[in-house]
């Protein structure tokens, strides 16, 4: 196996700009006449740019909205407000049928591989659905072919096409997960979770696969994870959600060795590092208590309940995400910056 | 766009360094073979539970299909001289009170029955399947009218309903009106359960991936979510066959279901239930013959049940 | 009551002074099932000071659950059958105890808390019920007592305001709220010995630092020992003085945690390791361990680890590598191990 060269950050033309994206859930009591009682405000308008060949990771704690962004993206929800600009194109305002065009060119793959692909299809009429639907992509007497290279090209049997889901290891439904993701040629592959669920001795062959394939057919990857420790790896940016908002973004280094929001610290922190000789656990930064409910977030800053750098400013207005010159944008009145003179 | 013209990936290429398939071949990969279906019955021919129910309800289909194979006698000549015969070598079950072979009748009485069973939870579980699925996949307003349409007719008790009904609007009630009352009455249960497993199987992240893919709904519902829950809806219409059954034959007894001259199990017992001393045989053969069938179909129910449930797996 | 109460007795027999707290010594287990019979763990041996950490790491169906199960003595039988080998506790052989005493060891002696807190709890009492309900039925303690003494232990777990929660039900609590509670009524009994299965794996890594420090804070209080089941080599790496590291039913490397993973003298260990990104380092590419797991039914004959491993050679096909010692505290099962633990040799 070859290393392939470091890849350069992407800068190139945008795929996918996601601007004030907001979704609320309605909390409803009663069961005839529905009525609301509160607001679970999942996503509150978040932002970002997806580039071409990019990996943009979007970390966070469970409940931080990150999943809901995805699934909101590819309109398995309905946004509250926002856009989600595909190449110049709202998908948010799109027709039944100009959606289902353009599900083409975005694709996704789940975390459970036990739960993402239906156990009365075979592994060939998994991988040839999207061909049913989007019917000019491949004329019918390719696609036996066109299954058997994707099912190499993820690394599995070509032979077995006519098994089950459950005749497969996790792993490797995963891996039938990326091949069915694959098969309409997207541009913008989204993975929500796609290791976690995996053992740790086959996490590393899909994180390898999605580099791979990322090379091979320049795709964009929008990563969704919690562990930091992948993301790190895999992502050429990353974006670090807390309670519906994105609070940093920045690249590996920004974000992991020059880190500016308390929270993306303290998330950090509580990663234990493998390697005994890096035991921390005396000066790790424990945040106190829960991650409050998000149907009822502190005022000001969403993060200042467990900050400890928080002031009353902090509860009086929510400080924005700010690029304050290095291209490394933190939403916190105190981030600590490379030019900060306290450092 | 230009992304349409790109390279078609070769696994060959050197930039494909990840583990090819000659890496992972020689993982063990099966576990078990073949499709759920093959599982369960892999485990329920071991089963005397499925095996005693199945034989009986093959014994049944076939009395109802072909009532010839089972006795040559016509269950209509009838001659009063032999009226009310005990069983004897010559009428197995006697006679009743026309004189008719009641063995005879016994047989040609399971085509009545098991036909209303058959046909009512064909009938009911179709009706339940299509707004079930509509209700359970669409949600919102048209789960909330059908649900709550559902759970008002549901409100409605089977027998006392099919007795005002039946009573009320037909004149005259054969295979069809029953079957017709017993179908109205019976679709909510069907449906509530349909609803639930539609539910439940909709939540499952190969439909998102699918609406991800651009599928349409009709397609979502019968590729994707009919057939992962359809388990309990097998298993439920396989009890309903006996209750059923069981629901023709009290009507009849009542004397709001089947009319004479028709031949069926529920009428049979209730001619009877005036000479159960003199003649407890009336009683005895037909009553007995409808237990064995709800017995069987309930049986047989409970076996699907074990084997498709996957939670016990 | 007194008598249950006295540490310098198990079950009635008197505990040898110089024993370790735990010594397990080739246990065996398997699984009599409808398509054969499963050897969850085949051979598994530690030993657990006061005071100690030992981490059993593993992958699922690696039996580092089953194994900690059977030294509780909570394996469902059938189908499950611990086939073999020993459990002294205190220099008293558990797995020859009969069940009556051997419930009031685990009540007593050793506690476990489990990765799902939330099906471990009972959903329609109040948590401060379950947890008194520990005291009034070990220790006979009237019910306002054992209701102080629950809130108290409420409190030793931080909790906040523990007397308001106590009447709270569990789903009204957080995971890392629950895996407290949890905790809480393990500890309730004292007991000498804590197994915790996978406890951080469903809360987030937050929440997980803190019940870890929480864990370790107790430790140093009480002097537990503590076994620690697990899949994450983060964790493992943070607390564990000694690891032991499962595949397939079997210990392949074991020893004292740094050496372990700074020169892991075992493929699987050290594939562990390669295959593993971490947040502190940028990495190129990872090198994954090839293939998956084996199925647990139809385990390769000689060494289980071959069809995965770069090492492989014939000998690994046909014989099952024996425990080879790399130190004299340290043990690798593989054929090759100098050759593995020359890999980081300069590290």
């Amino acid at each position: 196996m070859s290393a392939p060269a470091p890849e350069p950050v992407h800068h190139g033309e945008v795929v996918l700009r996601v601007e004030h994206l907001v979704k609320h859930f309605p909390i409803t009591r009663g069961i005839v006449l529905k009525r609301q009682i509160g607001t679970v405000k999942a996503v509150d308008d978040v932002s970002f740019e997806l580039h071409r060949g990019e990996t943009l990771g979007l970390v966070g704690e469970s409940g931080c909205g990150k999943t809901t962004t995805a699934r909101t993206i590819l309109r398995l929800e309905k946004p509250t407000a926002g856009h989600a600009w595909y190449r110049g194109r709202d998908i948010f305002t799109l027709s039944g049928e100009e959606m289902r065009a353009l599900r083409r060119e975005i694709q996704v793959i789940f975390q459970d591989p036990y739960a993402s692909l239906n156990p009365r299809m075979t592994v060939g009429d998994l991988i040839a659905e999207g061909w049913r639907v989007h019917r000019g992509v491949l004329p019918k007497s390719a696609r036996r072919g066109r299954i058997h290279e994707l099912l190499e090209l993820v690394g599995l049997n070509p032979d077995h096409i006519n098994r089950y889901p459950h005749q497969f290891s996790g792993g490797q439904r995963q891996r039938i997960g990326v091949a069915r993701a694959l098969a309409l040629e997207p541009s913008i592959v989204i993975c929500d979770e796609p290791v976690s669920a995996l053992d740790v001795s086959v996490q590393a062959q899909v994180v390898n696969l999605l580099e791979d394939l990322q090379d091979e057919l320049g795709l964009s990857y929008l990563f969704i994870a919690h562990d930091l420790s992948v993301v790190r790896h895999i992502c050429d940016r990353i974006a670090v959600m807390y309670l519906g908002k994105i609070v940093e973004t920045g690249d590996e280094f920004q974000v992991y060795d020059d880190t500016a929001h308390p929270y993306t610290t303290a998330l950090l922190s509580a990663v234990p590092i493998p390697d005994p000789a890096a035991r921390n656990l005396g000066n790790r930064i424990l945040l106190e208590g829960d991650v409050p409910s998000p149907a009822d977030p502190p005022s000001g800053c969403r993060f200042r309940t467990r900050c400890w750098k928080a002031q009353e400013v902090c509860a009086a207005a929510e400080p924005e995400l700010i690029d304050r010159g290095q291209g490394h944008p933190v939403a916190c009145r105190f981030a600590q910056m490379e030019f900060d003179p306290a450092r | 766009m230009s992304d349409r013209d790109r390279e078609r990936p070769s696994p060959g290429s050197p930039a494909h360094a990840g583990p090819t398939f000659e890496e992972l071949e020689a993982e063990p990969i099966i576990r078990r073979e073949g499709s759920l279906y093959a599982d369960a019955w892999r485990q329920l021919r071991r089963r005397p539970m499925f095996i005693i129910s199945g034989i009986l309800i093959v014994i049944l289909a076939l009395m109802a299909i072909w009532p010839g194979l089972f006795t040559r006698a016509d269950p209509r000549a009838c001659s009063l001289a032999d009226s009310l015969l005990r069983p004897s070598g010559e009428h197995w079950f006697g006679t009743d009170v026309q004189g008719c072979d009641y063995y005879a009748r016994t047989i040609w009485g399971a085509r009545v029955s098991i036909t209303i069973g058959v046909l009512v939870t064909a009938c009911s579980t179709l009706i339940a399947m299509l707004l079930g699925s509509i209700a359970g996949y669409y949600g919102g307003w048209v789960d909330a009218v059908i649900a709550r349409l559902t759970d008002i007719w549901f409100a409605i008790p089977t027998i006392l309903g099919g007795i005002v009904i039946l009573r009320s609007i037909f004149s005259t009630r054969g295979l069809l009106q029953v079957s017709l009352v017993l179908i109205v009455l019976g679709w909510p249960t069907m449906l509530r359960l349909v609803r639930s497993a539609v539910m439940a199987t909709k939540e499952m992240d190969y439909v998102d991936a699918a609406r991800a893919l651009g599928v349409r709904p009709f397609r979502i519902i019968r590729r994707h979510i009919l057939p992962n829950a359809i388990a309990p809806v097998i298993v439920y219409a396989t009890i309903t066959v006996g209750v059923i059954i069981s629901a023709e034959a009290a009507l009849s007894f009542l004397g709001v279901g089947l009319q004479l001259p028709a031949i069926s199990w529920g009428l049979m017992i209730s001619v009877a239930q005036n000479r159960i001393l003199t003649a407890p045989h009336l009683l005895l053969f037909p009553g007995a013959l409808l237990s064995v069938t709800v017995f069987s179909f309930i049986l047989m129910g409970d076996a699907l049940r074990d084997a498709l449930d996957p939670r016990l797996r | 009551m007194a008598t249950t109460l006295s540490r310098d007795a198990v079950a009635g027999r008197p505990v040898d002074p110089a024993a370790p707290l735990l010594a397990v010594e080739d246990l065996r287990v398997e699984f009599r099932i409808d398509a054969g019979t499963v050897r969850a763990v085949n051979g598994l041996s530690y030993t657990l000071g006061r005071g100690e950490t030992v981490a059993i790491l593993g992958e699922s169906g690696s039996g580092k659950s089953v194994g900690a199960q059977a030294v509780m003595g909570i394996i469902d039988s059938p189908p499950g059958f611990v086939t073999g080998g020993s459990v002294r506790f205190r220099g008293v052989e558990l797995l020859d105890l009969p069940e009556a005493e051997r419930r009031r060891v685990r009540g007593n002696r050793m506690a476990m808390i489990f990765q799902d807190a939330l099906t471990a709890l009972n959903p329609v009492f109040p948590v401060g019920w379950q947890i008194a309900e520990m005291f009034r039925i070990h220790r006979g303690l009237p019910r306002k007592a054992a209701g102080e003494k629950a809130i108290e232990l409420m409190e030793r777990v931080k909790i906040p305001s523990a007397r308001v929660r106590a009447g709270s039900y569990p789903h009204e609590f957080s995971g890392g709220m629950r895996q407290r509670v949890m905790i809480a009524m393990a500890l309730s009994l004292d007991p000498e010995i804590l197994i915790a299965d996978e406890p951080t794996t469903a809360l987030d890594v937050t929440v997980q630092a803190q019940i870890m420090s929480l864990l370790a804070e107790l430790q140093q209080q009480t002097g537990m020992g503590l076994i620690l089941i697990t899949h994450d080599l983060g964790v493992v790496a943070e607390v564990a003085d000694q690891v032991v590291v499962m595949y397939a039913g079997r210990e392949v490397e074991k020893g004292p945690s740094l050496p372990v993973y700074h020169r892991p003298a075992h493929p699987y260990t050290l594939g562990l390791m390669d295959s593993l990104p971490r947040r502190d380092v940028h990495t190129e590419r990872l090198r994954p361990i090839k293939g998956s797991p084996p199925d647990l039914l139809a385990i390769p004959p000689g060494c289980a680890f071959r069809p995965r491993c770069p090492y492989g050679r014939e000998i690994c096909a046909r014989e099952e590598p024996p425990l080879a010692a790399v130190t004299s505290d340290r043990i690798s099962a593989c054929h090759f191990w100098e050759e593995v633990s020359r890999e980081r040799a300069g590290a």
